[in-house]
């Protein structure tokens, strides 16, 4: 059903795929593991007592030689055995598993809000070009930039539920006591992540709308009588959300590197929150497998993001990559 | 082209804006190493979580320090993130870029490669990570955040520079027999120049927001320097007794990000109005 | 009654330097399955003018005057009214096939578009229609390529669709701006030949729009000769060709370039201009707008707008010194 274009464009883009996780798993095992030294040895801190030291490094293995550690560790992602955490002392994927169940509906939520108001903000904006409208749209979106999303969360917090006590400040009950309780814990992170990502995809709506609004093919519609409203809606929007979805998709690594800070403002135990705490902790493993897991995410993202590029735009050939 | 950048720049607001944003930031980390309204290094429980008065016009934090004095030190602190974080970004990246174009082939694609590639690790993540492994502090999180300014700059200089070289005038340069690198420093930089310095104004807002938030993860500034993350990381405990300090920071954060931005974009209009593009 | 009645129309637009005064007190008219041509060239004011006949122009743009059509005065008519129009009883066909075109919709889509929009045709029956069309303007194997898009196609075919979606609906007149002029000369003769074709098989009355008056002279029955926002000359072709009575009009014909062209003594002759530029319509002198440019022009001239001088045949020209030109 898929033309042989299409294919061929979606093999090159799963290889590209591929090669990036690759090469994103070495960078990972270079930083983590080569770098720092010995990493038992900070582990146990720099006081520790050599022959602890030595034991732990043995047991983590971490006297075979880099090669064998990066061979055995992929092939651990590859079965589904991540290890265990040194900090936690339960198996890796489990608490990967359990932290996902958190965040991943936390970036859908923020993803979606993030959507609806930057391209409803956006199209405004652009249909009110210059005038009042447009200026405000602008000078919101200029300071939602400015804002760090941990500081709007403090202030979410700060009215939400110090004030009006309709929202807790932090905590999540988990999904198993009952939908609603969870899904309101996360509703003011949702919020905070989703300002500041909308602020910037208004702004390259809008401009992407005016961009399109210029084109002659909208001077044709329109001589065909449609209203500006029809042309609006029927040629410019799709046009324009070429560069916008291009956008969304490199968001989501903001938006998950968001998280990390969030669930933190928001005591969430997240996939972000655990990443810090073992960072924290100099949990190596989890560190490692949640930062793969990471960009793992973000590049299956873009990739789905081209693809969808290319099904919207007609004229991207298996060429262009 | 000076008499008319003056002329443009007077009569644009956002550069008018971000430029008094941008010089009150300025201002303020310039006072602090003289003076603050109070000292920033002691500690007096007795004044402790005080309310905005005519003494102390923002209040006190939890260790009695003067609210307003800490702010204009942690201004000092968010410009010295900026600007070595932003330089070490621009002297890189831009190197990088310059090189890029001028090789083109096979270097100029690992040089794209490897700047597209960092996309698949966001900044802030990147930037906690090595901070944690090599240890928290001003100094490494500078570091930090100047890596991961070299991507951007590496691509937005590659993209300027390969305009240039296409350019007829360049072509010129190389009939006449001029070698690339005299091409690249004596043709393409200043040419790029006003692209680059916009993107660093985008750059040193961008920096300001992640010494920020890895002060308030602890990872940055370490006490007792004061710097506006951690101010308002410690703020978070005290919302109810005292809410206010969660919020001058995080104003302060804002106008400084904010003038930056609109100075850029002002920037950006007013040293090359043959771009000006729809606003 | 004409079909198209231009009465006196004025059309300003506020620039940033100013008010620029874009078509000033044109009149004309056309009938019912005729034709008529616009000579100009870039800056004459020509494609506002078009422009303004399907109410597209800027919101700076500020007209006066009187545009009726089929009885209708369409001047500061509101834009439902100018929706009913468009694509429907008056088609336009733009300049560039290149853009015209959205590049996200197949041709079929998009030819379909007027049809069901005015007609109210379903899916099915406007690309029933739409396929008719599409074969009628020459695109070939129509049902394989109705679902092709645009940059499938050449600029040439580009402008055929162009042409298909403009006729949609069965238009009583179509205005073409500069249809060929994007064009391969090889393209430009069939795609003239085409227009011509549809013009008089559906008895649609046509503005043709050039800069080229080669292209008038062959394609269209009357002719108007814009410069400056002012038609300083107008009649019917054969009449204004034998006799050109502009000075302008003149300077614009023996600025051809011709192959082989040699003087008395034998000698090639240097290609004949007209001195200066064309001024911004900002800029236009008070009297005549062609003063500062004419050789015969006398300081009467600069004062005010030369009336219109009959001579005779429905032949028109704006200039007092009419007697003296070559």
């Amino acid at each position: 059903m898929l033309s042989a274009n299409m294919r061929l464009f979606i093999l090159k883009r799963v290889i590209t795929l591929l090669a990036t996780l690759v090469g994103a798993s070495l960078v990972v095992f270079l930083v983590l593991e080569i770098l720092p030294g010995n990493a038992a040895q900070m582990l146990m801190g720099p006081d520790a007592d050599p022959e602890a030291v030595v034991e732990l490094a043995t047991r983590l293995g971490l006297d075979q030689p880099a090669m064998v550690r990066y061979g055995h560790w992929v092939g651990g992602l590859l079965t589904g055995d991540l290890g265990t955490s040194y900090a936690y002392s339960s198996p890796v994927l489990e608490l990967i598993q359990e932290r996902l169940a958190l965040t991943v509906p936390l970036a859908l939520m923020a993803m979606i809000l993030t959507t609806v108001l930057a391209i409803s903000a956006g199209l405004y904006a652009a249909a009110r070009h210059n005038r009042a409208g447009d200026v405000g749209i602008m000078g919101l979106t200029q300071i939602g930039i400015a804002i760090p999303n941990f500081w709007f969360a403090i202030l979410l917090i700060l009215l939400f539920s110090v004030h009006l006590n309709w929202f807790s400040a932090g905590g999540f009950p988990g999904w198993g006591d009952g939908f609603w309780p969870a899904f309101q814990s996360l509703v003011l992170p949702a919020i905070s992540l989703a300002v500041v990502q909308a602020a910037i995809l208004a702004r390259i709506t809008r401009s992407a709308v005016l961009e399109v609004l210029r084109e002659d093919f909208v001077r044709t519609a329109r001589s065909k009588g449609l209203s500006q409203r029809a042309a609006l809606w029927r040629h410019v929007l799709r046009n324009a959300m070429i560069p916008v979805i291009t956008v969304m998709g490199l968001q989501f690594a903001n938006l998950l590197a968001g998280t990390i800070v969030v669930e933190n403002v928001f005591y969430l135990p997240g996939l972000g929150r655990l990443i810090f705490q073992s960072i924290a902790n100099r949990d190596l493993i989890v560190v490692r497998n949640c930062v793969m897991l990471l960009a793992a995410m973000v590049v299956t993202v873009n990739f789905l993001v081209d693809v969808l590029y290319a099904v919207i735009d007609p004229r991207v050939k298996a060429s262009d990559i | 082209m000076t008499v008319g950048f003056n002329q443009r720049a007077l009569r644009h607001p956002s550069f008018l804006l971000g430029g008094a944003l941008t010089l009150l930031l300025l201002l303020a980390a310039s006072l602090s190493l003289f003076w603050t309204p109070w000292p920033v290094f002691e500690v007096n429980m007795p004044g402790k979580l005080a309310s905005p008065s005519a003494a102390h016009w923002l209040g006190t934090d939890p260790f009695g320090r003067d609210v307003a004095s800490l702010l204009l030190v942690g201004a000092r602190n968010s410009i010295l993130v900026g600007v070595i974080a932003v330089s070490i970004g621009m002297t890189a990246g831009t190197a990088l870029g310059l090189i890029a174009a001028a090789s083109k082939g096979w270097i100029e694609e690992l040089i794209m490669r490897l700047s597209d590639f960092t996309f698949a690790f966001p900044a802030i993540l990147s930037a906690i990570m090595m901070t944690a492994v090599f240890g928290a502090g001003i100094v490494n999180s500078i570091i930090a955040i100047g890596i991961f300014n070299i991507p951007t700059f590496a691509r937005v200089t590659r993209a300027s520079a390969n305009a240039i070289w296409s350019r007829e005038f360049i072509l010129a340069a190389r009939a006449c027999g001029k070698g690339p690198v005299r091409i690249t420093l004596e043709h393409v930089l200043p040419n790029i120049l006003s692209v680059l310095i916009v993107q660093g104004t985008i750059q040193f807002a961008l920096a300001i927001l992640a010494e920020a938030a890895l002060s308030y993860l602890g990872l940055g500034t370490q006490p007792p320097q004061p710097s506006w993350g951690r101010m308002l990381s410690e703020a978070q405990s005290l919302l109810f007794q005292a809410p206010l300090l969660a919020v001058f920071p995080g104003v302060a954060i804002v106008l400084a990000v904010l003038g930056l931005n609109l100075m850029g974009d002002g920037l950006r209009d007013v040293l090359d109005p043959r771009l000006a593009r729809m606003r | 009654m004409s079909l198209l009645s231009v009465t006196n129309l004025r059309i300003s637009l506020q620039t940033h330097r100013g008010l620029a005064i874009a078509v000033r007190e044109v009149s004309f008219a056309l009938e019912r399955g005729k034709s008529l041509g616009l000579i100009g060239e870039s800056g004459s004011g020509k494609s506002i003018m078009a422009l303004s006949l399907l109410g597209l122009l800027p919101e700076q743009a500020h007209v006066s005057g009187s545009i009726r059509f089929a009885g209708q005065e369409l001047a500061g008519a509101d834009e439902k009214t100018w929706c009913k129009l468009r694509g429907n009883r008056i088609g336009m066909v733009f300049q560039e096939p290149m853009t015209a075109l959205n590049p996200v919709h197949t041709i079929g889509h998009q030819v379909a578009e007027p049809l069901r929009l005015h007609e109210g045709l379903s899916l099915r029956q406007a690309r029933e229609k739409a396929l008719a069309l599409l074969n009628r303007v020459g695109i070939p194997d129509p049902v394989k390529r109705i679902d092709a898009y645009p940059h499938q196609f050449s600029g040439g075919q580009r402008q055929r669709i162009t042409i298909a979606m403009a006729l949609a609906c069965g238009p009583d007149l179509l205005i073409a701006d500069e249809p060929t002029t994007a064009l391969d000369v090889t393209v430009q003769r069939q795609i003239l030949e085409l227009i011509q074709d549809l013009v008089t098989e559906r008895n649609m009355a046509l503005l043709l729009i050039s800069h080229d008056l080669g292209l008038i002279a062959q394609n269209v029955e009357h002719m108007l000769v814009m410069y400056g926002g002012s038609i300083v000359e107008s009649g019917p072709t054969q009449g204004v060709f034998s006799r050109m009575a502009h000075p302008y009009t003149q300077g614009l014909f023996a600025a051809r370039p011709r192959l082989g062209q040699r003087g008395i003594d034998g000698r090639r002759v240097r290609l004949s201009t007209i001195g200066g530029s064309v001024p911004e319509l900002i800029d236009l002198p008070s009297g005549c707008p062609f003063y500062g440019r004419c050789p015969i022009g006398i300081e009467a001239c600069a004062q005010t707008v030369p009336g219109p001088v009959a001579l005779g045949a429905g032949h028109v020209v704006r200039c007092i010194r009419t007697g003296e030109s070559i």
